[in-house]
């Protein structure tokens, strides 16, 4: 039996996993622009925090996946099912890549155009929201991408714990010593990183300032 | 009220009474600046790097508070007054210009008159007048700062400064990087657009011809002291050391800068 033709019999549950595998991805990538574009505001606004908000970022980033979700594993609410597990320990490793972006893209907007800025009287929000996030913008975006690419990647672990995903294939076929169905985790994913990156490379590009 | 009236009108536009500014560090950057800028007058801060002009500026506009003292405007403490609405009545040019690159012209110019809450048709308008004022092309709105040359950039950027019609202009150093032949054409229009606007401008420069030509009076700064305060024919024919020695590093013809600038 040829790879195309298990992908043709198994194409439910492909799509099935992959969908699952998308929104593990999806929600943990929301969750990190959320928490990260704030505290790279924070630390790139005021220094103080920059240390502390990326060191620990950076800490987490050296956590093995696998050791991750064991730790958050105890963790109440969060603990008491593998999805939710698993999005908060994606969401974790996504940060780095978001804040760290954050930061860079806003500390790299031209001094001139900020003083210009503040000199003409623009509030702190005003500056914020319509000189620098707008110049920072494909740069944040960049990290985005990083960190959705980096996830689709650590999502497949996920299903070490149950929480299912594509990686589900991939341990079945590990534990059954059967290539076609590691394949039948492993080309979507694959698939899955490369469009993103692809997608929102495209994305990027158009945003980035002249 | 009418006491409140008449003391804006007798006090100077700008005032400086005893200010010391200090770097966070310790290091002082001013020292006991006392300094009145009249109404409708274009007073030149001229020193060499690190003497405290640009520090002088943006102490007008509170972009830096001073360590002790006070700054006046129209007789009000500029610390008694919201430091937004200070900024939005004092235009800013700087040399980098600070154009904001992913704005095109007109949302450029119309920035502050936008933020203030023009109607559009009269933003759009204003605008259209200013860039006629800097003598700029109205075709060139919709452009992009990357799309234009250094001297438009900085027309550009005058024209934003003067959007909403600030009594007040602080410019630092806006001609200094650009090529010889704009700078004079920009000075030149600078005089013209003075003469019709009377604002109250203080221009930043290290350049004595600049000084010379643009300014009603020049204030001459020194390692974060304010050496004199001359007029431009007051400054050539000085006996003092400083001034002499500037006359002298910028060499000959600036007699008729001078008299170039004043007529």
């Amino acid at each position: 039996m040829n790879i195309a033709h298990y992908f043709l019999q198994n194409h439910r549950e492909i799509l099935e996993l992959t969908l699952e595998h998308l929104w593990l991805v999806g929600i943990s990538t929301l969750l990190a622009v959320f928490i990260g574009i704030p505290l790279g505001i924070v630390s790139a606004h005021w220094p103080v925090w920059n240390r502390p908000v990326l060191g620990t970022a950076n800490i987490i980033q050296t956590v093995p996946s696998l050791a991750l979700f064991g730790f958050l594993l105890p963790v109440p609410w969060i603990g008491a099912r593998a999805d939710r597990l698993a999005i908060l320990a994606l969401t974790l490793y996504a940060l780095l890549p978001v804040i760290r972006n954050t930061y860079t893209g806003i500390r790299g907007v031209d001094p001139a155009v900020v003083e210009a800025g503040r000199g003409m009287g623009l509030t702190g929000n005003q500056l914020l929201l319509q000189v620098e996030l707008p110049l920072a913008l494909s740069v944040i975006l960049s990290g985005v991408r990083v960190a959705v690419v980096v996830s689709v990647g650590l999502a497949t672990i996920a299903a070490a714990i149950g929480a299912g995903g594509l990686g589900e294939f991939i341990f079945r076929g590990l534990a059954m010593v059967n290539n076609q169905l590691i394949l039948a985790g492993a080309i979507p994913a694959a698939a899955l990183a490369l469009s993103a990156d692809f997608g929102l490379g495209w994305l990027e590009k158009r945003l980035r300032p002249r | 009220m009418s006491a409140n009236r008449k003391m804006e009108q007798t006090a100077a536009a700008i005032e400086f009474r005893e200010v010391d500014y200090s770097l966070p560090t310790g290091q002082p950057l001013l020292r006991r600046l006392n300094l009145q800028v009249q109404r409708g007058e274009t007073l030149v801060l001229l020193g060499r790097s690190g003497s405290g002009k640009t520090t002088t500026l943006k102490l007008i506009n509170r972009l830096l508070s001073p360590t002790s003292g006070e700054i006046r405007i129209n007789g009000t403490p500029t610390r008694d007054t919201d430091v937004i609405r200070l900024r939005r009545g004092i235009g800013y040019v700087i040399q980098d210009v600070g154009l904001f690159p992913h704005y095109n012209v007109e949302r450029n110019i119309g920035l502050v008159p936008r933020i203030e809450g023009w109607p559009a048709p009269r933003i759009r308008q204003r605008v259209e007048e200013l860039l006629q004022m800097v003598g700029l092309d109205a075709s060139i709105a919709a452009r992009y700062p990357h799309q234009l040359s250094g001297g438009q950039r900085q027309r550009v950027g005058v024209a934003r400064a003067l959007a909403a019609d600030p009594a007040i202009l602080l410019m630092d150093e806006p001609f200094g990087a650009l090529d010889a032949l704009s700078r004079d054409q920009l000075q030149r229009e600078f005089l013209g657009l003075q003469r019709r606007l009377n604002k109250t401008v203080v221009f930043v420069t290290h350049d004595l011809r600049e000084a010379l030509r643009l300014g009603s009076r020049i204030a001459l700064m020194e390692a974060g002291q304010l050496v004199s305060v001359l007029s431009p024919e007051g400054f050539l024919h000085s006996t003092d050391p400083l001034p002499a020695a500037y006359v002298q590093a910028f060499g000959e013809g600036l007699d008729s800068v001078a008299k170039r600038g004043s007529s």
